[in-house]
């Protein structure tokens, strides 16, 4: 255990390797490991940036089927409404027309009535001039008994 | 010395002794050539390792190289941020020189000593040339004043000179009550040159003596190979034995030598 020259070439040949090591080891590796770390640190912020947009877009996808199935529903009631209306409407137009017709049918039937009476009373009143020629005798001048035929005739 | 005859003193010494070059007078102008040339070989190896590695280090997905590499220096650097608070762009190279340096220093005592002898002596021909350079108390010294002499660099770098002193002056007691006080400064400085003198020697003595005490081990066991083929296989298992243990020997006090020395620079941030 003799202490001699060789400390201080110890020594100076540890200062030179720490310079070494410090100077030429250290900082190339850390750039190295710093860059990783940061690669690695910008992968998972990605990463949660892509799973922040997947949630948004669930979200959105939820919302829009939401919306979606509403505007069907809407739809449906709608369309609902406008066949009930659609057969409300046939229903009126239908009434309208069987009273119509049944109008319509009346009216000819009135018509067909008043003809009927008038061919009646027409006849009636030949008959009557004609029972009234037989009971005569003889012939009338149906000119100058127009006038009381007619009053007959408006009688009947 | 193949004329001596082999006694365990002559075996122990021989292997305890350093290849020195004397460089001028006096017994301090001597330099251990083994230690400093093993020391640097390995610093070279490891640190040109690690160089060659990072140059080409890359931020995507790393090669098995540069996994190596940063998974010490992070391991390294985990350390450093668990114990010291501040820029580690310093601390933690310093931190990890220290243990990769001292775990391959350390390592050599893996290799087995009298083939690693043999080698040295006819290879390259070294007489005496002693493998580990942590067994070397220069080397241990070496590291620990220096980052002693950091310590004492930060400390006064971080507090100022003046903060520096009055820590020295007037820590851990205090100098109240005031009438006390010229005691306290006195106690105060004792107690705080203790703390100085203590801290290199402990942190430079537990290395090299587990260093060296292994080593001793290693020895010994080598010569059961004195007492026959029995001897020569019982001590070739304890050997064997005393490797294995001697691993977690090895990374301990490399592991060991580093966090000191970050507690020590740390505390040297710190004002009391």
């Amino acid at each position: 255990m003799n202490i001699n020259l060789t400390l201080l070439s110890q020594a100076a040949t540890f200062a030179i390797f720490i310079w070494f090591t410090a100077k030429f080891v250290w900082p190339f590796l850390m750039r190295a490991i710093e860059a990783r770390q940061k690669h690695i640190a910008d992968g998972l912020a990605a990463a949660e940036r892509g799973r922040q947009d997947l949630e948004l877009a669930a979200q959105r996808t939820a919302e829009m089927l939401r919306e979606a199935r509403n505007q069907a529903q809407d739809a449906l009631a709608q369309a609902d409404k406008r066949a009930a209306q659609i057969i409300d409407e046939a229903k009126n137009t239908a009434r309208a027309e069987g009273e119509r017709l049944l109008a319509g049918a009346k009216a000819e039937i009135d018509q067909e009535i008043a003809r009927a009476r008038e061919m009646l009373r027409t006849q009636v009143a030949m008959l009557a001039v004609a029972g009234a020629e037989q009971i005569l005798k003889r012939e009338v001048d149906a000119k100058a008994h127009a006038d009381l035929l007619a009053s007959v005739q408006a009688q009947l | 010395m193949a004329a001596q005859e082999l006694t365990p003193t002559a075996y122990v010494g021989h292997h305890l002794t350093n290849r020195t070059i004397s460089l001028g007078e006096g017994p301090f102008w001597t330099l251990h050539l083994d230690t400093l040339v093993t020391s640097v070989l390995l610093g070279v190896v490891g640190f040109g390792f690690m160089w060659w590695v990072v140059r080409g280090a890359t931020s995507g997905v790393p090669g098995r190289r540069q996994a190596f590499v940063e998974l010490l220096v992070e391991f390294v650097d985990d350390q450093v941020k668990g114990i010291f608070h501040g820029n580690r762009s310093f601390i933690t190279p310093l931190a990890l020189t220290v243990f990769v340096w001292v775990l391959l220093m350390n390592a050599m005592d893996f290799l087995p000593i009298d083939i690693m002898a043999w080698l040295y002596e006819n290879i390259f021909h070294q007489h005496n040339w002693k493998g580990v350079p942590t067994a070397d108390v220069n080397t241990t010294f070496a590291l620990a004043l220096s980052v002693w002499t950091l310590m004492i660099f930060y400390g006064v770098k971080v507090k100022g000179a003046g903060g520096w002193l009055h820590e020295i002056f007037c820590a851990p007691f205090g100098v109240k009550p005031l009438w006390l006080a010229p005691l306290l400064l006195v106690f105060n400085l004792l107690f705080n040159l203790v703390e100085y003198v203590s801290k290199p020697l402990s942190h430079s003595l537990r290395l090299y003596g587990n260093m060296y005490a292994g080593e001793i081990i290693f020895m010994l066991l080598g010569m059961w190979a004195a007492t026959g083929l029995a001897g020569t296989v019982l001590g070739a298992i304890l050997g064997a034995g005393w490797a294995i243990f001697h691993i977690l020997i090895v990374v301990l006090q490399a592991f060991i030598f580093m966090v000191l020395t970050i507690v020590y620079l740390s505390m040297a941030h710190e004002s009391h």
